[in-house]
């Protein structure tokens, strides 16, 4: 990979690092939890990476290493989303 | 065409930026959670199309299988998973995340055996290995000790510091060598060196959390949370993929605060949650040892009786009302209370239960206004103002000894000062010491009343006798 083009990548990395913190800090302690699950669902964004190392369906090593990334990050991405839906549902104010 | 591909993740970048920003408030937090899906679906949407129409190679049948056997998982995970079981179902998914950056970053190196990588491409490939495979076997580890599969106490032995050393190291020189292994061409070699500097990271991955306290797995969770963030930022930079460095950035960012809140409210350094094997027998046995003097116990009865003269009462959960299950019953000895027309309040500190915000999600399932419940800052001046203090399946958050015994382990740490209350009924199966291993001078002052039974049992037995009475 290009040295110019990582170095472009880290810099939108340091940038959405320093977003990260200003939204974070600036979440209640009684969401903690379903933001936690929320990240994690968001971090399961790794299955764009996993669907890109799927390009056929020949059982290469490459190919079977993706399914199962695949798996894990959708199951990541399903769970992550509605589970924190569940949660945030039962946030209501009387 | 490609443009428009790059143009939709930043799409789903905003997305996500903007569902967090959702998530800080009760309101808009589902809406947030809804966006940051949205985002998702873009970016998946976005991936396929580039696969299939730009680059013209998509393995569409194993793809559709794949979402297909984790979308059902997904779904029956989310659906039947147990409020009281959050912080577990966090730990397995953080570990998930982490194992699948892992396999996409394994996957990117076979798919290019027989090519040269440079040496960017071979150090993030060595990153993304590491940190998700350290973040896998860290979580599953995590995972077992609060599903109680492993003991929650620390497990430290001699040299335990000098071995993760060694191993880090011995990852590290093996990821080396395939890093520059990779640089002539991937041949096998290069990627039997990956393979076992992975194998020995997750080694390593087990052995940093086992010597973790069970008090401690807030900062834990939080710190996985964040690696899992991380894992998926090094597998966006092998795969030079802008929206997964980015996202992965949000979740490490959100990781670490949390992390440092957990922390703070412990007093501690996270070198110190990391490397202290801290709430274990080891260290503080001296300091421990002291027998409880003029403990006085109290029942369902008695204490139903003092409920109903107190005006004002604050409810203090801990750990022990999520082991009990005991939400349910707190919800309705609460509206018992308010049917008397008492104000009745929570004292929620940071680190009580097994992650942040464990209570709160527990007490918003048994339908408990988010209002009553208040953090530290918010309620430590009005406990001495307070009638009674009914403290569920909570103990080191309440001792005053973190404000009293410059000599305590646990000194410093910002506590709920239930002490200054008129009264304090403390529910506890027994006087054994909290995780912290110490003992709690709360119980023996003249305030205070112990009523030893299960967090649920003790309180569905003063809701029985507040409605005979």
């Amino acid at each position: 990979m290009d040295p110019q083009i990582i170095f472009f990548i880290f810099t939108a990395f340091i940038l959405a690092v320093f977003v990260g913190f200003e939204l974070i800090t600036k979440v209640p302690p009684t969401l903690h939890t379903p933001l936690m699950s929320g990240a994690n669902a968001i971090s399961g964004i790794v299955i764009v990476g996993a669907l890109s190392q799927i390009p056929d369906a020949s059982p290469s090593t490459a190919n079977i290493l993706g399914f199962a990334a695949l798996i894990l990050a959708t199951v990541n991405v399903v769970g992550g989303f509605m589970v924190t839906d569940r949660m945030l549902k039962m946030f209501k104010k009387k | 065409m490609e443009i428009l591909i790059k143009f939709i993740y930043l799409i789903s970048a905003i997305f996500f930026i903007f569902g967090i920003k959702f998530l800080a408030k009760v309101k808009t937090a589902r809406r947030g959670n809804r966006f940051a899906a949205f985002g998702m679906f873009l970016s998946v949407l976005a991936t396929l199309i580039k696969m299939n129409f730009i680059e013209g190679s998509i393995g569409i049948s194993t793809i559709i299988a794949g979402i297909v056997v984790g979308g059902f998982i997904g779904l029956i995970v989310s659906r039947t998973v147990k409020m009281t079981a959050m912080p577990e179902l966090v730990a397995v998914f953080n570990g998930v995340g982490g194992g699948a950056s892992v396999l996409v970053a394994l996957s990117y190196v076979f798919s290019n055996q027989g090519q040269n990588f440079n040496l960017i491409n071979s150090i993030t490939v060595a990153f993304s290995v590491l940190i998700g495979v350290v973040t896998f076997s860290g979580s599953i580890i995590a995972f077992s000790k609060l599903k109680g599969l492993i003991k929650g106490e620390p497990i430290l032995f001699t040299f335990s510091h000098f071995l993760n050393l060694v191993l880090l190291l011995g990852s590290v020189y093996f990821l080396y060598m395939g890093i520059t292994g990779s640089l002539n061409g991937i041949n096998d070699q290069a990627i039997q060196y990956f393979l076992i500097g992975g194998g020995i990271a997750l080694v390593l991955g087990v052995l940093l959390v086992t010597p973790i306290g069970g008090a401690d797995m807030p900062v834990v969770i939080s710190l996985l949370n964040s690696y899992s963030g991380l894992a998926a930022a090094a597998t966006g930079f092998v795969l030079g993929n802008l929206v997964l460095v980015v996202s992965g950035a949000l979740v490490g960012a959100s990781g670490i605060i949390l992390t440092k809140i957990m922390c703070k409210a412990m007093n501690r350094s996270l070198t110190n949650v990391l490397f202290g094997g801290f709430g274990g027998p080891s260290e503080q046995e001296s300091q421990e040892a002291g027998e409880y003097q003029g403990v006085k116990s109290t029942g369902a009865e008695e204490v139903a009786m003092m409920v109903d003269s107190a005006d004002s009462i604050i409810i203090v959960p801990g750990y022990g009302l999520a082991v009990a299950q005991a939400q349910h019953a707190i919800r309705e000895l609460v509206d018992e209370l308010e049917k008397k027309g008492k104000k009745v309040q929570f004292a929620i500190h940071p680190v009580a239960g097994r992650m942040p915000g464990h209570m709160n999600v527990l007490l918003a399932e048994a339908n408990i206004d988010y209002d009553k419940l208040k953090d530290l800052d918010q309620i430590n001046s009005e406990f001495k103002n307070t009638d009674l203090v009914y403290v569920i399946g909570a103990n080191d958050v309440v001792n005053p000894a973190a404000i009293n015994d410059p000599k305590s382990p646990i000194f410093g740490m910002p506590i709920l000062k239930v002490f200054e209350a008129a009264t304090v009924i403390n529910v506890k199966r027994s006087l054994s010491p909290g995780f912290a291993n110490i003992k709690n001078p709360l119980f023996e002052q003249d305030n205070s009343l112990m009523f030893f039974e299960d967090a649920k049992k003790a309180t569905e037995d003063i809701v029985k006798e507040l409605r005979e009475g």
